[in-house]
């Protein structure tokens, strides 16, 4: 018992996620349900009373309620996991991948989550930061449903229902990021850092 | 209806802990993954698909039903070219920046970085304005 908690305290290796990840969307199925987290900023639009500028937010979102259940126990589960199984906080990134945030001036790659120079309560009171922040929420939320799926959705979800849709949409986010971390962040990081 | 929500919870923090010791919601590592430096997001996202594959082949081959006793049909997903690689792409530019998607949002805001809400409302202010535009994007 001790040893496999030691084990869970440990990062898991991919060959571990992936297929648990597998298995979430797996159970969802066998519930009756869906894997799709970007359905909840639909649902809380609607809770929020969009329905009254969009048909697109015309449905009964307590049908939906079992999908910010699983937000919720998705928080819960970050909670637990972030401050009881976890042994190192740091996180195991090549080498060239701290090289090359090095080269753009970030401070300690690796050792935290997230990045402090975005992230950190100090970091968020720079206005520049903020409207980066902000403007990457924009794109996620538009794009997700402009593609009508995310990351849970199209690449686990749909590829494995072999859904064409899903493939397109994927090389989709694949595109946007590579254009992202390759043609705009050499303009953008000496911006914000 | 606790107990018909409590399966939901369960596996929802069951998500919550996997997502956060894979490292998935680690801005980092969605950084290192569109530099191409390391196969752990590769290994994470194709290993998925390949299991998600088998358990809903196998769903269908044994005809199982869901838990309330009902065929498991999933709907598919509606081709629209367009629409998957613009808005797509758009995803993919907020997905590179934020190094966050929707799933991994919830579960940073559960670790305490509760910065990353200021990208939650963004992306649910996103949502607001594609379903105010819908009509007028190509799909």
């Amino acid at each position: 018992m001790e040893t496999l908690l030691e084990w869970i305290k440990q990062p898991w290796p991919w060959y571990v996620s992936g297929p648990l990840i597998a298995f979430v969307m797996l159970a969802l199925t066998y519930f009756g349900k869906g894997f799709g987290m970007s359905s909840n900023l639909r649902t809380l639009c609607t809770i929020g009373g969009a329905d009254k500028f969009s048909d697109f937010f015309k449905f009964d979102w307590k049908n939906e309620l079992w999908n910010l259940v699983v937000a919720q126990g998705a928080i819960l589960g970050g909670f637990v996991a972030y401050f009881y199984l976890n042994d190192a906080q740091a996180i195991n990134i090549s080498e060239a991948t701290k090289e090359s945030l090095h080269n753009y001036g970030f401070s300690n790659p690796g050792a935290t989550m997230v990045p402090s120079e975005f992230f950190s309560w100090e970091a968020v009171q720079d206005p520049k930061i903020i409207a980066t922040l902000l403007v990457a929420g924009l794109f996620i939320g538009f794009g997700t449903r402009y593609a009508g799926g995310c990351t849970s959705g199209h690449a686990i979800s749909g590829i494995s229902n072999l859904q064409i849709a899903s493939v397109v949409a994927v090389i989709g986010f694949f595109t946007g990021g590579l254009i992202m971390v390759h043609l705009i962040f050499p303009f953008l990081m000496p911006i914000l850092l | 209806m606790l107990k018909k929500y409590f399966k939901f919870l369960a596996v929802g923090f069951f998500f919550g802990v996997l997502l956060v010791k894979s490292e998935i919601i680690s801005w980092y590592r969605i950084f290192e993954m569109f530099n191409f430096q390391a196969f752990h997001m590769y290994g994470i996202i194709g290993s998925a698909i390949a299991i998600g594959m088998i358990g809903l082949i196998v769903f269908k081959k044994y005809k199982v039903n869901d838990i309330n006793g009902n065929p498991i049909n999933i709907p598919d997903k509606e081709h629209r070219f367009k629409a998957g690689i613009f808005g797509g792409a758009i995803f993919g530019l907020g997905w590179g920046l934020a190094g966050a998607c929707p799933g991994p949002m919830y579960v940073l805001m559960g670790t305490g970085a509760l910065t990353i809400s200021i990208v939650l409302i963004g992306s649910i202010i996103g949502t607001f304005i594609y379903g105010l535009l819908r009509s007028k994007l190509p799909h």
